[in-house]
Parts: structure tokens; C-alpha cells; sequence
């Protein structure tokens, strides 16, 4: 177990010095100058290429890429051009509510996309089934900013129940985690729903029937257990899926979060921070998809390290 | 002979004496909101250069120059008065006294000295150090040579004397630059680059709390020098919220100014709702947007093109295409700018007569070009009535909507886009002077790689004629000055390298909860409001 979470951290970081490599390579690319940004539209050419010197632009793309590199394993991510600021903080300060969001945003679409889809299998063909595929399809497909301002509009202004976005209360964190866990929970049902079909075929279901075992008691306590596995998995690569989301959603409700960040630095250009932010995604990814491998083993006696 | 700044004396009894019977009826006290989208980037005065950090910098900073509140009129600030030396080189200011800074200290004239140093400095990257090139000691400061700036002295400590290595007659008005802004030393130092987080200036308003993409909160700062103001006791900066959103709050009351105004999309319904009608000032601005033409790309080489380009846009439609929410532009100032001729027609509305002029320079049947515009909402949209007005005249252009950065990357060489729509982008004043619409769009300066000039428009005989103006810098001679500069721009728009299309007019939105002349709310200078005088009505 050990060797095999040594394997997998090692291999982990191969592939956060990969990310960096390519989201560098890309920033790199960009025709926008950022020296030029940052100097201003009042700035001489003077003043430029000193900004540029400063911050090492000048210097051939190797030798920027080990700089960078120098600073992030010394825990640097260097300093926003536009904010001046450490991307340290600006990323330590956001982190805590985007991973609060997250988190019920998880919960949200579990709790939604699980029930949907054990409720629809159970009840197999029957309108209710039917209707609640559709609506799983919509919020498969929903653009997640229409949904959030619709909550907005519905639930906030029209009947007051929720406060107009914001942060710091339960009540503020309902409907971005509804708009968060929509998609998700559309996703989630119908996986849900044809797992539990597959489960619900199998015959130590019938055993269980014939045993005497109530209907509620074999859904609850021997299919839903097993058709969950599949899910299981998915649940670390919706992290990722999850981080973009909250880039459209913090905005949406002004949440005080990385994606809010995120989509202020991609307008602005403003490389570290975009730097900085994909690396700390990217992070949360690995991690995410390492927990839910290990949480697969636990859940399943049937898989075998290798 | 010295010659006394009187009229700097009387000014300011002039504004004391305006300001002071509206003062005395206005109580102190209240607080108000104000949502913006973006978290603010900056409160250094040294690097904040955006229309959302501009204002809220010059309530937490003074300098020795300021603007009479919702006008363009320079007023003495930290400088009680100050006179200019007969050849215009040397300005001394007298500086106010027990004028304390928001961590008690009392202000002295070297601190101003550091201030300007430290813009200069090229260790700050400063966005404004280019704005404080006439200063003796310039060259070599801002190459990092020199620490100090060898023309700025601290006589004693309310004395500043300052030497110009040429006479400039915009000197007064970047000294009321926020970049111009006194900084307390020790603070600076203490935080260095992290001094935009911790602003201590002298202003009217100090920074009390800041919760990185939440919130900010200025407090009053009760040591301010001018009696009676801040007319609030607290302003609260809510960050993150998105315009759509923070309309909604508005009409709920539960912000006070939406800072980034009414989204484009939603503007005909907000001015035509009773709800919101008695809540939106509008006020003009120093703006001027514009179709730039690159002279060195053919066929805009020839001015006929130029000519015809102009005659072909129907304004007026695009002015309704966003709502009328500008007025149409005829030359390159803006109507609130000294300088402007009422009188000029510039070239009116002629299709017919533009495809006469094409047929001139030899393209009757027209010819292809590129289109370049920011791709934000409503620019791509004003780009596509122009696009279809310039294929009436014949004129095939091919959008390209990227990105603000990269457009203005590509107007910044010589050979990529042979056309710009600004709108998004360029250009608002820095200061109420004709010399800032000159200098970085239209001189032989900004036609420079990286420049702002996109038209790459250098005519040297007017470039000459510019620096003269600008050399001007006796108050005897400021009527001349300006008239001298109207003609420049008048010669300038004859050749036509750019096609001026409309002055965008401000709208504020701000619940009837606050009160203040409406001038503050659409402030030309402290954009986007003068927070300093708003004041609330429940506090009276």
C-alpha cells in the first residue's frame, strides 16, 4: 500500500511539472506583452524595458521556465503583475470559500443525481422515470450561468428566500451550490439510474427477494451499495469538471472564490495569477483522483493493487 | 520679477466662499455601498491607473493639485498657493499646514519629494512615471542612475520648489495626478511592493479594512484637513458582484451605487422604468472614440481615403445602436475639453460624396481591408454598422474581434490592423488638457512600436507646433494656448487619420438614499465619483 501511494505521488508530480510546462509554454505564447501592460498606455520606452528587465522577460524561455520553476518548489508563485500582490496570498485567501463551494456543491449533486437515479431505475419506464430523465438531459445541458441567474431571479428577487449572491451565510451558499451541483446531478442520475438497472438484474437480487427481504431493504442495503462503485471513481474526475464550473458560478454569485480570480486575471491577462491558479487546480485534481482510488479500494475488496 | 500667483490665492477664496454656505447646511455623518465586478487591483497611487481604483485612490490621497469637485478647473490642494519663476522653469509650492497623514504624522514637503521620487523610481514600475518627464533629473531617475530627482528640492518643510528642464505648461495638472499623490514615507518603505494593500495617505477617507475579493471599507479620516468633509462617516466596497446582480440589489436597497453601471444590455429598460428613473445621472466625459487609420498601411496613405472613410459612417445610427448613450463626434476632442471648436463641421454624413472622393484616389470599385475591435459587448456590435456602412461606399472590411490586449498589440505595429475601432480601449483623458489627447495617439511620439498612436500618423510641422504649445506655460498666455491647440486639431482632423465617431456619455445609478450635487456622481476627474461629497440623506 505504501509503495503504491509512493508510486502514485511520484507520478503525481511528473505530471504538475507537465502542467506547468504546457500552461507556461502557452502564456509564453501570447502576443500580448506584459511588460507593456504593466507599464501603461503614458509609459516611454524607457520605463518598458526596465519593467522588463525587472521581471526577467527579456531573458531567453528556458532559462524563465527555471526561474518559475525555482520559485514554485520554494512555494512561490510569484507576484500578479496587475495587483502587485503575491499569488500566494491572493490563492490562500480565495482557496477556503472555493473549497466550501465545492464541497456542498458535491453534496448538492449526489444527494440530487443519487436519489434521481435509484427513484428512476425503481420505477423503470413509468412517466415519473421518464420526466425525471428529462430533467437530468437539462441540467446535463443548461449553461450553468443561465441556471445561476435564473435561481438568482427566482429564488432571490422574485420570493426573497435567498440574498442576492454574496458570501458568508448557509443561506448564500444554497443556490450557488445548486447551480454548481446541477450539472452534475443531471449527470449523476443517469449513471446512477443504469448502474442500478445493471445491479437490479443480477441474481443475488432475486436470492435477496425470495429470501423474504423486503423491496426497500434490497434496494437500499444490497443495490444501491454495489451500483455505487462506478460512482465512486467519477466522483475524482468531477473535481475537475467541478473547477471550471466555479469559475462561471463564483462570478454569477459573486463568490469570493479561485474561479472568480481565475476569470479576472484570463481578462487581464495577468500571467502569475493565471499561473498560479491552474497549478493549484491542477493540484486539486491529482489529488482528488488519488482519493478516489484509494477510497475504491476501500469500498470494493475486489480490486487489486498493482 | 516674480510674478504673484494671485489668481491661485483667489481661486481658492473663490471655492472656500462657493464651497463653504453648501458645507455648512450638509451634516456629516451616514455610510453608503457601492459593488463593483472586478476586485480592486491597487490602492497604490503610484501604480492604480483603472477607472475603478482612480477615485477611490484620490479619496485616500491628496496631491498638491486638485480639480474643483464634477468640474475640470485646477484648485490648489496640499499646496496652499505657489508661484512660477518668469521663464516658467521653476514652480514653488507653499505647502498647507497640520495636514496630517492617517497614521498621525504631520506631512512635510519631503515627503512630497519622496513621493515623486519614488514614481519616477523604476524599481516601482510605475504606469505614470512618463507624465513627470519635464522635471529636471528625469533621465536619469527613471533609468535608475539616480535616486533622488535632482529638481525636486524640500526647502524647508512647507516649502517644495520644483525645476523644469523645459517649460511645461500641463505641469499643474499632473501635479494633480493620482501619481502625484503624497505617500508617508515610513509606510512606503515599511510595506514596499505591498503598499497597494496598505495605503496611507492624507486623504479624506482611510483604508479600515480590506478582505481580498470581498470587501473594502474606508472609514472617515477625522484629522482631514478640509472642514466638513468627508460628508459620510463609513464607505463599504462591495467586490465580486456582478452588474446584472448588483442592479437587482440596487432596486432592493441594498447598495447604494452600482460602480460599474447599468450593463449595455439592460440600458433601454433601466431608463424607461419609473423605478430607476430619479436614480441615473448622466454626465459627459473626456472620451472620444474613434476609427483609427493606418497611414502606413495602403490605401489609407492617401487622405482622400481618409476623407471618404469619415463621410461614409452614419453616426447617428450608431449612437442609437447603443442606446444614446454618447453623443456623434466630428473631431478628435471632446466637447468638455478646453480646446474644442463649436464651430467646426468636420466632414458630415455623405455617402455619395464618399464614393466620389474613393473614385478620386482611384478605387471605385472599393477594396478590402481588416477591421480590428475589442470583443467585448456592445464594441463588436458598433463595429458591424460600421462595417456595413463602409460596404455602402464600396469598402469590404473583414471584422476582427480579439481580445483588448491583443488589439492593442497589434495597433502597436506598423503593418497589422489597417483599421481600429478604440471603443473599449481608447481614449480617455488623464487630465482636462488638449496636450493628453495629443501627444500618445496622435504625435510622432506614439508612433512607435508599442505606441498608442495607431494611425501612425507623424506630421512633424504640427508635432512642432505641439511642443511650442506646450512651452507655453505663463497663465498670461493660457487663452493663446488653447486657441493654438484648436487649430492643431482642426489641421489633424482636415487629414483625417482618424474618423471620430462619438464622445461616450457617463451614467451613474445611485439609490435615492444619497444626495450631492449631481456634478460628483459623473465626476470628469474622479471617476467615476467623487466619493468625498456624497453625502446621505438620512443623516441630516
Amino acid at each position: 500500500m505504501a509503495a503504491y501511494l509512493l508510486r502514485r505521488l511520484l507520478g503525481s508530480l511528473l505530471i504538475l511539472i507537465g502542467i506547468s510546462v504546457v500552461t507556461f509554454v502557452l502564456l509564453y505564447l501570447l502576443p500580448a506583452d506584459p511588460a507593456r501592460q504593466i507599464a501603461g498606455r503614458s509609459a516611454t520606452a524607457a520605463t518598458v524595458e526596465s519593467i522588463r528587465e525587472q521581471l526577467g522577460l527579456n531573458l531567453p524561455f528556458y532559462e524563465r521556465y527555471l526561474r518559475y520553476l525555482g520559485g514554485l518548489l520554494q512555494g512561490d508563485l510569484g507576484r500578479s503583475y496587475i495587483q502587485r500582490t503575491e499569488v500566494n496570498t491572493l490563492i490562500a485567501s480565495r482557496l477556503p470559500p472555493s473549497l466550501l463551494l465545492m464541497a456542498a456543491g458535491i453534496c448538492a449533486e449526489l444527494l440530487i443525481g443519487l436519489t434521481v437515479g435509484i427513484v428512476a431505475a425503481v420505477r423503470r419506464r413509468s412517466k415519473l422515470d421518464q420526466s425525471l430523465m428529462v430533467l437530468s438531459f437539462v441540467g446535463v445541458s443548461a449553461p450553468q450561468f443561465v441556471v445561476g441567474i435564473l435561481l438568482i431571479y427566482l429564488f432571490a428577487y422574485w420570493l426573497g428566500w435567498f440574498p442576492l449572491g454574496g458570501y458568508g451565510t448557509p443561506q448564500h451558499l444554497v443556490l450557488p451550490a445548486l447551480t454548481l451541483g446541477f450539472l452534475g446531478a443531471g449527470w449523476y442520475a443517469r449513471m446512477m439510474r443504469s448502474s442500478m438497472l445493471d445491479v437490479l438484474q443480477q441474481d443475488f437480487v432475486r436470492t435477496a427477494r425470495a429470501k423474504g427481504l423486503s423491496k426497500a431493504r434490497v434496494i437500499l442495503r444490497h443495490a444501491v451499495p454495489n451500483a455505487l462503485l462506478p460512482i465512486v471513481a467519477m466522483v475524482g474526475i468531477d473535481i475537475g469538471i467541478l473547477m471550471s464550473g466555479i469559475v462561471v458560478v463564483e462570478s454569477v454569485f459573486g463568490w469570493p472564490g479561485i474561479g472568480q480570480l481565475a476569470w479576472q486575471a484570463i481578462q487581464r491577462v495577468d500571467i502569475p495569477i493565471i499561473m498560479g491558479v491552474t497549478l493549484v487546480a491542477a493540484w486539486a485534481i491529482v489529488l482528488g483522483n488519488l482519493f478516489a482510488d484509494i477510497l475504491a479500494l476501500f469500498i470494493d475488496p475486489r480490486i487489486k493493487l498493482r | 520679477m516674480k510674478k504673484w500667483l494671485l489668481a491661485s490665492a483667489a481661486l481658492f477664496l473663490l471655492s472656500g466662499t462657493a464651497m463653504a454656505p453648501a458645507m455648512a447646511q450638509v451634516k456629516q455623518g451616514g455610510s453608503m455601498t457601492v459593488t463593483y465586478k472586478d476586485d480592486v487591483s491597487t490602492l497604490d497611487p503610484a501604480i492604480g491607473y483603472d477607472w475603478q481604483n482612480w477615485s477611490m485612490i484620490k479619496s485616500l490621497f491628496d496631491s498638491l493639485m486638485d480639480y474643483k469637485p464634477g468640474t475640470t478647473e485646477l484648485v490648489p490642494d496640499l499646496a496652499e498657493s505657489y508661484e512660477i519663476s518668469p521663464d516658467g522653469l521653476t514652480y514653488t509650492f507653499k505647502l498647507r499646514q497640520g495636514v496630517k497623514f492617517h497614521n498621525g504624522r504631520a506631512m512635510t514637503a519631503k515627503d512630497v519629494k519622496y513621493s515623486l521620487e519614488r514614481v519616477v523610481n523604476p524599481a516601482t514600475q510605475s504606469p505614470g512615471a512618463g507624465f513627470f518627464g519635464a522635471i529636471k533629473g528625469f533621465d536619469a531617475a527613471s533609468v535608475g542612475d539616480a535616486k533622488a530627482l535632482e529638481g525636486v528640492e524640500a526647502v524647508d518643510d512647507s516649502t517644495l520648489r520644483i525645476v523644469l528642464s523645459r517649460p511645461d505648461a500641463t505641469f499643474l495638472h499632473v501635479m494633480a495626478l493620482n501619481f502625484s499623490s503624497v505617500v508617508a514615507s515610513e509606510e512606503a518603505e515599511k510595506h514596499g511592493a505591498d503598499f497597494g494593500k496598505n495605503p496611507v495617505g492624507t486623504g479624506a477617507f482611510k483604508l479600515a479594512e480590506w478582505t481580498l475579493g470581498q470587501r473594502l471599507v474606508f472609514e472617515r479620516n477625522p484629522d482631514y484637513y478640509q472642514a466638513g468633509l468627508p460628508r459620510l462617516d463609513q464607505i463599504v466596497f462591495e467586490v465580486g458582484q456582478e452588474p446584472i446582480v448588483a442592479l437587482l440589489r440596487l432596486e432592493r436597497g441594498e447598495v447604494d451605487i452600482a460602480g460599474d453601471g447599468i450593463p449595455p444590455a439592460k440600458f433601454l429598460e433601466v431608463r424607461n422604468d419609473p423605478k430607476f428613473k430619479d436614480m441615473i445621472i448622466e454626465g459627459s466625459q473626456l472620451h472620444t472614440g474613434y476609427v483609427t487609420m493606418n497611414v502606413k498601411m495602403a490605401p489609407f496613405d492617401n487622405v482622400k481615403v481618409r476623407q471618404a472613410v469619415n463621410m461614409a459612417i452614419n453616426k447617428d445610427r450608431i449612437v442609437r445602436i447603443i442606446n444614446g448613450r454618447a453623443v456623434p463626434a466630428n473631431q478628435p476632442l471632446p466637447p468638455l475639453m478646453p480646446g474644442y471648436d463649436e464651430s467646426y463641421q468636420g466632414f458630415p454624413f455623405d455617402p455619395a460624396k464618399a464614393k466620389a472622393l474613393l473614385a478620386e484616389a482611384g478605387f471605385a470599385d472599393g477594396f478590402e481591408t481588416e477591421l480590428f475591435v475589442a470583443n467585448t459587448d456592445p464594441q463588436p456590435r458598433i463595429a458591424q454598422a460600421i462595417q456595413q456602412d463602409l460596404a455602402e461606399v464600396g469598402i469590404r472590411a473583414q471584422i476582427k474581434s480579439l481580445a483588448q490586449a491583443n488589439v492593442i498589440a497589434a495597433g502597436g505595429e506598423a503593418d497589422q490592423a489597417p483599421m481600429i475601432w478604440s471603443g473599449g480601449m481608447a481614449w480617455i483623458a488623464d487630465f482636462p488638457d488638449p496636450s493628453n489627447f495629443y501627444g500618445p495617439i496622435l504625435g510622432c511620439g506614439g508612433a512607435v512600436p508599442g505606441g498608442w498612436n495607431w494611425s501612425w500618423y507623424c506630421n512633424e510641422e504640427l508635432d512642432a507646433r505641439a511642443v511650442k504649445a506646450d512651452s507655453m506655460a505663463d497663465p498670461a498666455q493660457a487663452e493663446a494656448r488653447i486657441a493654438e491647440w484648436k487649430q492643431i486639431f482642426t489641421a489633424i482632423q482636415d487629414e483625417a487619420p482618424w474618423a471620430p465617431i462619438f464622445n461616450e456619455q457617463r451614467f451613474t445609478i445611485r439609490s435615492d438614499r444619497l444626495d450631492g450635487p449631481d456634478g460628483i456622481f459623473v465626476d470628469p476627474v474622479h471617476i467615476p465619483v467623487h466619493y468625498d461629497y456624497v453625502f446621505a440623506k438620512d443623516a441630516q
